[in-house]
């Protein structure tokens, strides 16, 4: 009973949060009815009994993703009133798509037909005497290794994809080499001197030591004298 | 009467209720208690003497400054976004709060004991970072803002190097139950296999708890106090409050992933299970402090550095290790329930 009352919370609560996500005026409004919404999602997969995917979802959607989401809205500046422009301008055409979407959903799941058996194999996933968890690891690394190997692949490629497309390398940027500054040693630094009274180190010609000639392609716009710290 | 509470409903929930606040009454006094610690190791190290005006060796220094705390104003800034301002301190602390369900004191005793406990645990401390930027972004100033940012981007990098740690873990234990990861130890704490990963952890968790030498987000003499510069009263009081509370689940986390949570040395068992675990979650919070107290802030490039280039690789690189050693040797554990 408790389970079916908990269901109906979380599926009210669900909705409604998704529907302030796009109803919401500030967008960061937005992403934070968002992460409530994966938060009932988890619940319902909770009393699902997919303990395992409702962390997951919690930890890789609402820990990690939506934090960025939320990162990136943040720093947007957004003008409110000419997105509420935009609204009512776009409104037909989003009801229109949204509608026939809808009509076609309607005809696959009419149009359906369920298997006598399906429903039982769907109810009852798990294997009894197996916890959620190594009943997913037993299927997904063994008969869909490849599978998910390959997900991973294309989650990789996407991500170098990623970084390669953004990164841009300034010459000017000035960068500490850890390994480099533990690497020397005191003589290569210090140099003690006799100064004679009144003169200073610049009128006997020593400076501080130039850096070390740049590696070719990735420093070559560095200024000669914007010496690291040393 | 037990069966009263262990057959109905509302038993059931009344007595849920009772184990939450027999947790949560002595987690508070630990949190209160940990202010005072932490003022006393610090003076201890600076040759100080540290709180020693209020009641005897100034012990009710910790209720003293609660109540001033109550007594203040709270102070809404003009700009501020009203809702999430007074929402961020609460899911600071209520989140610190509620990982505690899951943490088993003695064999069993955990409030809930879910099969998926660890990864709880994670999902929680990684939401830590929502009250911290909801706080930056509501309170509407720059300082506030920096440190958010800086905040997110920080426990999001650390993160990703304590789940492969926790995943070496969980490779030698063979589930993901908090009870079964201490059962486990009981030969051997994983402190000693594990220990470069027992570093890479307990650093990791000094930068998710944003404790010094990675306390950036507050970085008085940069940012003033960083994302809480516009709180104060008892909203200021919370997320202090939060920020104990999370040193103590860390250790508490470290305790039971690499010392062997409430099994005592060498098999021994003259002091109860509890014990030898509050004794364990202390010698966490004394390193927790001792660290303060030596060492000075890392730099902001440092810190992702650290994060990035040298915990992710080595805690991959030794996940991968231990999965080749246990496979190699036919160590890997069974995988029963």
């Amino acid at each position: 009973m408790i389970a079916t009352i908990g269901f109906y919370v979380f599926a009210v609560i669900l909705l409604a949060s998704a529907t302030m996500v796009v109803t919401a005026r500030n967008p960061v409004h937005s992403v934070l009815f968002l992460i409530l919404a994966f938060f009932n999602a988890a619940a319902l997969f909770l009393i699902a009994g997919a303990e395992f995917l409702a962390m997951i979802l919690i930890i890789v959607y609402v820990g990690a993703v939506a934090v960025l989401f939320l990162f990136v809205v943040m720093m947007l500046d957004v003008n409110f009133a000419e997105l509420r422009e935009g609204v009512q301008r776009y409104a037909p055409v989003g009801l229109v798509v949204g509608l026939i979407l809808l009509f076609e959903l309607g005809l696959v799941l009419t149009g359906w037909h369920f298997a006598p058996s399906a429903a039982e194999i769907r109810m009852s996933p798990t294997p009894t005497a197996l916890s959620n968890t190594a009943a997913l690891g037993n299927v997904l690394y063994t008969r869909y290794i490849f599978l998910f190997q390959l997900a991973g692949l294309i989650l990789l490629v996407a991500m170098i994809g990623a970084i390669v497309l953004t990164h841009r390398e300034r010459g000017t940027a000035r960068r500490q080499r850890i390994g480099r500054q533990n690497a020397r040693q005191p003589e290569e630094t210090l140099a003690m001197l006799n100064v004679a009274l009144g003169a200073g180190i610049d009128e006997i010609g020593i400076l501080r030591p130039l850096p070390d000639p740049a590696p070719v392609g990735a420093e070559s716009h560095a200024l000669p004298h914007a010496a690291e710290p040393h | 009467m037990a069966d009263f509470f262990l057959h109905t409903i509302v038993g059931l929930i009344i007595l849920t209720f009772l184990k939450a606040l027999a947790l949560i009454v002595p987690l508070l006094i630990l949190v209160a208690y940990l202010t005072y610690a932490e003022r006393k190791v610090l003076a201890a190290v600076q040759l100080r003497k540290g709180p020693n005006v209020v009641g005897w060796f100034g012990l009710l220094q910790p209720f003293a400054d609660a109540l001033k705390m109550i007594f203040k104003e709270t102070i809404i800034p003009a700009g501020a976004n009203r809702v999430l301002f007074v929402l961020a301190p609460m899911i600071t602390f209520g989140l610190a709060i509620l990982a505690w369900a899951v943490i088993p004191v003695n064999d069993g005793w955990g409030i809930a004991d879910i099969n998926v406990g660890i990864l709880y645990l994670f999902a929680i401390s990684s939401l830590g970072v929502y009250g911290i930027i909801i706080a930056g972004w509501a309170s509407n100033s720059k300082y506030a803002f920096l440190g958010a940012l800086r905040s997110a981007a920080q426990m999001v990098s650390y993160e990703v190097s304590m789940g492969f740690v926790m995943v070496s873990v969980l490779l030698c234990v063979g589930s993901l139950n908090l009870n079964d990861i201490v059962l486990a130890q009981r030969n051997i704490w994983f402190f000693i296999p594990l220990f470069p990963m027992f570093i890479v952890f307990f650093v990791s968790t000094l930068a998710e708890t944003n404790r010094s030498p990675f306390d950036l987000p507050e970085g008085e003499s940069e940012i003033v106090a960083g994302f809480f510069v516009e709180y104060s009263a008892m909203a200021f009081a919370l997320f202090y409050l939060g920020e104990y509370a999370n040193m103590i689940l860390m250790s508490a986390l470290t305790t039971i992933l690499f010392l062997g949570g409430w099994l005592g040395p060498f098999g021994w068992t003259w002091l109860p299970g509890p014990i030898w675990f509050i004794l364990k979650i202390l010698f966490c919070l004394f390193v927790f402090l001792w660290v303060r107290a030596t060492f000075p802030r890392y730099r902001y490039d440092q810190l992702m550095r650290l994060g990035w280039k040298v915990f992710l690789p080595a805690s991959l690189g030794w996940l991968v290790l231990t999965a080749g050693v246990l496979l190699a040797t036919g160590w890997v554990p069974h995988v029963s329930s």
